[in-house]
């Protein structure tokens, strides 16, 4: 089994989210980054299936040198090796584009993203790649078992639960489910010292146009001060909501 | 020309969120002066209503079971098309990317404006969980726009649609085995009012009075993380940063602190409500109303307070 995990690298959940004076990119001055969380459930998923059933991990990043060390994580967590599309990941469609030119030289039996990044909140990704591959794709995927060249899957659908059965290859859309929270891996000592001898290869990206651009970024609207209510003054409150936030 | 739009049914019945896009796609089409054209599944129940937001035409086809099988229908049926609407919930979420990647087409996701102009289109979306807000530029000939639900807001418009039925093929690579839906219960992502529970609840038997609130207020209900972690509640009420992000009108929280990877997921709601025992707790200063108290004396009022004013309405 041969899987193909891929990881986006964002700011870390904590962070305070800035953006530079034009407003034209995030300020990445003090940022933690991290592996997207969506990803890191799917990487422990790989870990799973390749610890179960052998195989190999490679996981894969559209972004810039700056992105190494996320990798590298990626690796101490339990990758065998990554690769590193030389490009700034600005639009979907090229992204998608230049993960798919890699799966078309590579050969994977299953392509395992996160559901969305939590930078851009985009969503698109992985649901281009499967339709540029033609391949089975599950997106809110919060279970897969395999079973030989088969493939069960869950996903979320709106208020309540889908299951899907399908031939490998496929991408799916992955998010906590795939693997619970407790599962999730720190990078031990060995882990890391063995990350620094496997192999991250850089490939430089195939041109595409993009379609869409940024403008501009801003920070939404701040919120007025609260309005405090006594907790004996319950009517109080349904009549604020009622008549000044015209919310019931 | 025209602009399409997608319309989502759930076992027949049309979604809110349905008649939110075909608003969007009128808004769209008129800063164009275009028509618009509603794609909607020849199982729907009422779709002759969709004329009253702003559809021109309505086509039936028989959709696909899978999101790739819809989105090469809606694909064909808009070709030529100056646009598409398609509204972000679960599967609309799934088919746009598959359309933007057929048809070459520049997408925006998580849309919360209507065209702040068409040439080139420009649009406001969400980006870093609600923390920030993207002006995006799309430059394509078919633009896509898969919008946040609730943030646009429906608007009715007097007309009729001229309803035919239309052959669309699409392939399906999976094969549904079982689908399970909680009949009843309100879809977070397009819910009007969520009601949302966090540790200070201290189990999962107390979670009664919360649905009892969510009951008289018509509302979904939703949990923190900490809370779906433990197993109290499950995953897919998990709202915030990596779980489901929600805009409603109404937002209640009771027992919640207000992690910034909660706000994230739940700070684009119009009004937000804090109960809670600790007047430090951070989510206050992200609410609009706020009450220090226990949530077990505070909620069993709030319920009898809210029957008696639906009561008297």
């Amino acid at each position: 089994m041969d899987i193909l995990v891929c990881i986006s690298h964002v700011p870390d959940t904590t962070a305070k989210i800035n953006f530079t004076a034009d407003g034209s990119s995030l300020d990445a001055a003090g940022v933690q980054f991290v592996i997207n969380p969506y990803d890191e459930f799917g990487l422990t998923k790989a870990l799973h299936i390749k610890e179960a059933q052998g195989g190999s991990i490679t996981v894969l990043n559209v972004g810039g040198p700056e992105t190494e060390p996320t990798l590298r994580k990626a690796l101490a967590i339990g990758a065998d090796k990554a690769i590193r599309i030389n490009a700034t990941p600005t639009d979907a469609i090229t992204v998608a584009q230049n993960i798919k030119n890699h799966i078309s030289a590579n050969a994977y039996d299953l392509i395992i993203c996160g559901q969305e990044s939590i930078d851009y909140n985009g969503q698109q990704v992985p649901a281009m790649l499967a339709a540029m591959l033609r391949y089975p794709f599950v997106n809110a995927c919060v279970g897969l078992e395999l079973d030989g060249n088969t493939a069960k899957t869950k996903a979320e659908i709106d208020g309540g639960h889908a299951t899907y059965s399908n031939a490998l290859p496929m991408v799916i859309g992955g998010k906590k489910g795939l693997v619970e929270e407790k599962d999730l891996r720190i990078p031990n000592m060995r882990g890391i010292m063995s990350a620094r001898s496997k192999p991250l290869g850089v490939e430089e990206p195939v041109a595409g146009a993009a379609p869409t651009k940024s403008a501009t970024f801003e920070k939404p609207a701040g919120k007025a001060a609260v309005k405090m209510v006594a907790p004996d003054q319950i009517d109080e409150l349904v009549r604020l909501l009622n008549e000044e936030a015209k919310a019931i | 020309m025209s602009v399409f739009v997608y319309v989502e049914d759930w076992d027949g019945a049309l979604k809110k969120a349905s008649f939110e896009a075909v608003s969007y796609a009128k808004t769209w089409a008129d800063m164009l002066g275009c028509s618009v054209v509603a794609l909607v599944s020849d199982s729907a129940t009422g779709i002759d209503a969709l004329g009253n937001y702003g559809a021109d035409q309505i086509r039936t086809f028989s959709p696909a079971i899978s999101g790739f099988g819809v989105a090469e229908q809606v694909k064909s049926m808009s070709e030529g098309g100056s646009g598409l609407v398609i509204s972000g919930t679960n599967f609309g979420k799934t088919i746009a990317p598959a359309v933007a990647a057929l048809s070459g087409g520049g997408l925006s996701t998580n849309t919360i404006s209507t065209p702040l102009q068409t040439a080139p289109l420009q649009v406001k979306r969400g980006a870093f969980s609600s923390k920030g807000i993207e002006t995006i530029e799309i430059h394509s000939e078919f633009p896509i726009i898969s919008f946040t639900p609730n943030s646009i807001g429906i608007e009715e418009r007097s007309g009729a649609g001229q309803i035919s039925s239309v052959a669309a093929q699409g392939s399906d690579l999976l094969e549904l085995i079982e689908k399970s839906v909680t009949t009843g219960k309100i879809a977070l992502p397009e819910a009007d009012v969520v009601v949302s529970a966090g540790r200070g609840l201290k189990g999962p038997e107390n979670w009664g009075m919360v649905e009892e609130l969510a009951d008289v207020l018509g509302a979904a209900t939703a949990c923190s993380k900490p809370v779906s972690d433990i197993g109290w509640r499950p995953h897919s009420e998990h709202v915030g940063q990596t779980g489901i992000q929600v805009n409603p009108n109404l937002y209640i929280a009771i027992g919640i602190s207000g992690a910034i990877q909660h706000l994230a997921g739940v700070s684009a709601s119009k009004t937000i409500v804090v109960v809670n025992t600790d007047a430090e707790a951070p989510f206050f200063k992200a609410a609009d109303y706020g009450i220090v108290g226990d949530a077990f004396e505070v909620v069993p009022k709030l319920v009898d307070a809210l029957r008696a004013f639906k009561a008297a309405q």
